[in-house]
């Protein structure tokens, strides 16, 4: 009896491992947008190794926090290496899930029947947005001060009486403090664990349904006699080298930015951060780190009614959640864009810029020029999700082939 | 496809990450500074201890950092601590924050970070340690073209001298642009007596040094700039070691896509 017999009449290693490695057939016709996904769980993973180690010498309290950043940068072997890796990998994940989600948004990966897969990834996105906004007090800078004191007193925007006791359940302090600090480093703890297993039903769910491809065509409707599909090729050994290729490509871009320019302009790493927190001390320009800065804009871009800052609000967090309602928006016939018409291209053109603009905008600071720009950007934004339903419908489709295309 | 790629790489470019630097009226001089030089750095760290430290700390780094730079421990313990301690030691100084906001107005900010606080941040340093000018109106007597009505005394004046301002008088029209500038404020008022609208608006045209110091001009740019290259080095001493080592790390990563991309040439003939 063989060592793999013995395991697999104990655990189904041999099993998994068929299922979803060497026969899990995805389409043959990946191109260049189905590296990110791959990629994104490679950072996942390098955050969370990486965070490990950057949590054995950071120090969670109001008083050591920013003093045990410097410790890492300057007196623990290699923790200036540790520490950019994390700083430079938050950024790298965002833009990798925006890539991820752009693929999503041209091919049609929502579509049915991938609406359970697609919200699933949703809850990825908003948990990951949890987590980063948390991680970004640990360094205890202004920035990280002053951005979590506005983000919490969002909160308190909440009516009927119930937004005040909200940010001070958040806060665990009527300002943002020390306590503040350490439950947001227990939760930034948490939080990526949470991931892991988002993650994993995210790809259950994959498995169950197949992969999308650039052509929108299930593969699985045109199968050979052993029951493969004819499009199909087993994960591994072929998409396995390829995103080998692809982490070796995508790290020349990540490392690059890690050993030769880790602030970014002061975009990765914010300059006032360098600067200890500082209660009594209110920065003349609050601006969130860049990848919330889209929803940060659609927050100013409503004005307060009433008084109140809600409405602001909640256009904020419609701007995230509508995203889990794409799979019922779209009525074309056809999954893929390279069979849509030109009303769905000039529909997703305005969309990618309007949220590139929204992020540009979340980082200038407040001129009625700027808000102009915002309202009609936030109106763009949502109008690429809310009119969808109708030119979804009037565009005019191309023939969908019966095989994938190169 | 394309077409796709052109507009997003339009967008892209779009996002002027320029615009986030901070506008802060004065423009600020190049420091020209050199991070590889270490007799720079040295230098720039003997005028911190000698003229900054006694207000300033730079409390996240050890004087043992200089050891980095070409000195030894002897050499830091005998002229560059002034009290007893280890070189391992962190540069802190002994006057308590309250003090620092009761004789200044706010405490002396801990330098560690100084170069990294600000876009430009080294810039910013060499300029403003150029840019003290006497002000009567102010508790010490001197302001700063950089940071306007700064708390701190011009600790430097006796190796730079003393620098007094030039106004300039600016005219702006109704939208608040700058319509003309004039020398005196006769000459502002005359012109705007002759135009409708706007408000004359007095600024620090440029500073002629009245007293000169110890050292010349030239000289006293080589002191602003040493300091600034030694805050520039503190703020971040693995810069050059992080760019040298980052060079080998993307060499072999350039390899290892080649050899990745040959080996998922080689899988994929057999797929059409």
């Amino acid at each position: 009896m063989s060592f793999m017999s013995w395991i697999d009449a104990r655990y189904p290693a041999t099993k998994v491992w068929n299922e979803h490695l060497a026969k899990y057939y995805a389409p043959k016709n990946f191109n260049f947008w189905y590296f990110f996904g791959s990629l994104a769980m490679f950072i996942l993973v390098l955050q969370i190794v990486t965070g490990l180690w950057l949590a054995t010498f950071y120090k969670p309290s109001a008083e050591e926090a920013f003093a045990s950043v410097e410790f890492i940068m300057r007196d623990v072997e290699y923790g200036w290496l540790l520490r950019y890796l994390h700083s430079t990998g938050s950024s790298a994940f965002f833009i990798l899930v925006y890539l991820h989600m752009f693929r999503g948004l041209m091919y049609g990966s929502f579509r049915e029947p991938r609406e359970l897969l697609w919200i699933i990834g949703v809850v990825i996105y908003v948990v990951m947005m949890a987590t980063a906004f948390m991680g970004y007090l640990l360094p205890w800078g202004q920035m990280s001060y002053w951005g979590a004191q506005v983000i919490v007193n969002l909160f308190a925007a909440v009516p009927f009486g119930l937004g005040e006791p909200l940010s001070l359940w958040i806060r665990g302090d009527y300002v943002v403090s020390d306590a503040t600090l350490n439950r947001f480093f227990a939760l930034h703890f948490l939080l990526p664990f949470v991931l892991v297993g988002l993650v994993f039903v995210h790809i259950v769910a994959l498995h169950k349904v197949g992969s999308n491809n650039p052509d929108g065509i299930e593969i699985k409707n045109d199968k050979d006699e052993n029951g493969i599909p004819k499009d199909g090729i087993p994960f591994h050994p072929y998409y396995s080298v390829k995103d080998t290729f692809g982490i070796g490509v995508f790290l020349i871009f990540f490392l690059g930015v890690v050993f030769f320019w880790p602030d970014v302009g002061g975009l990765f790493l914010e300059p006032p951060n360098f600067e200890p927190a500082n209660p009594l001390k209110t920065p003349e320009h609050i601006a969130p780190v860049w990848y919330f800065t889209p929803f940060y804009a659609m927050l100013r871009a409503v004005p307060n009614i009433m008084n109140s800052q809600f409405p602001g609000v909640v256009v904020m967090f419609a701007g995230i959640l509508i995203f889990f309602l794409l799979p019922w928006l779209d009525r074309s016939p056809v999954k893929s864009i390279r069979y849509k018409g030109n009303l769905f291209k000039w529909a997703l053109g305005i969309f990618v810029v309007s949220f590139i603009v929204l992020s540009w905008l979340g980082l200038q600071a407040n001129t009625p020029m700027n808000t102009l720009m915002s309202q009609i950007f936030t109106t763009l934004y949502f109008a690429f999700f809310l009119l969808m339903p109708i030119y979804s419908k009037l565009d005019k489709t191309k023939p969908v082939p019966e095989r994938v295309t190169k | 496809m394309n077409k796709w790629w052109a507009i997003i790489a339009l967008a892209v470019a779009l996002v002027p990450v320029a615009g986030l630097a901070a506008g802060g009226g004065v423009k600020l001089e190049n420091a020209k500074i050199d991070l590889k030089n270490h007799e720079a750095i040295q230098r720039g760290g003997k005028y911190f201890v000698n003229y900054c430290m006694g207000c300033h700390s730079a409390q996240y780094v050890r004087y043992k950092q200089f050891t980095q730079v070409g000195l030894t421990e002897d050499d830091v313990r005998d002229n560059l601590m002034f009290r007893a301690g280890k070189v391992g030691d962190l540069m802190t100084i002994s006057m308590p924050p309250e003090d620092g906001s009761r004789w200044f107005g706010a405490p002396p900010p801990d330098l560690t970070l100084a170069a990294r606080v600000r876009y430009d941040g080294v810039d910013w340093i060499y300029t403003y340690l150029k840019s003290f000018y006497t002000d009567p109106s102010r508790p010490m007597g001197v302001n700063n073209t950089v940071f306007p009505n700064v708390g701190m005394p011009h600790v430097l004046w006796e190796l730079q001298g003393i620098q007094d301002p030039v106004y300039r008088y600016d005219v702006h029209d109704e939208d608040g642009d700058v319509a003309e500038s004039f020398d005196s404020e006769a000459k502002a008022e005359a012109y705007l007596k002759q135009h409708e609208g706007g408000r004359i608006e007095r600024v620090v045209d440029h500073l002629k040094l009245v007293t000169p110091g110890r050292l010349k001009p030239a000289e006293y740019d080589q002191v602003a700039r040493d300091l600034a290259t030694y805050l520039a080095y503190i703020s971040e001493p693995i810069k050059l070691e992080r760019q040298r080592m980052g060079f080998w790390v993307i060499l072999f990563l350039i390899f290892f896509s080649y050899v990745a991309y040959q080996m998922k040439k080689e899988w994929w003939k057999a797929i059409h």
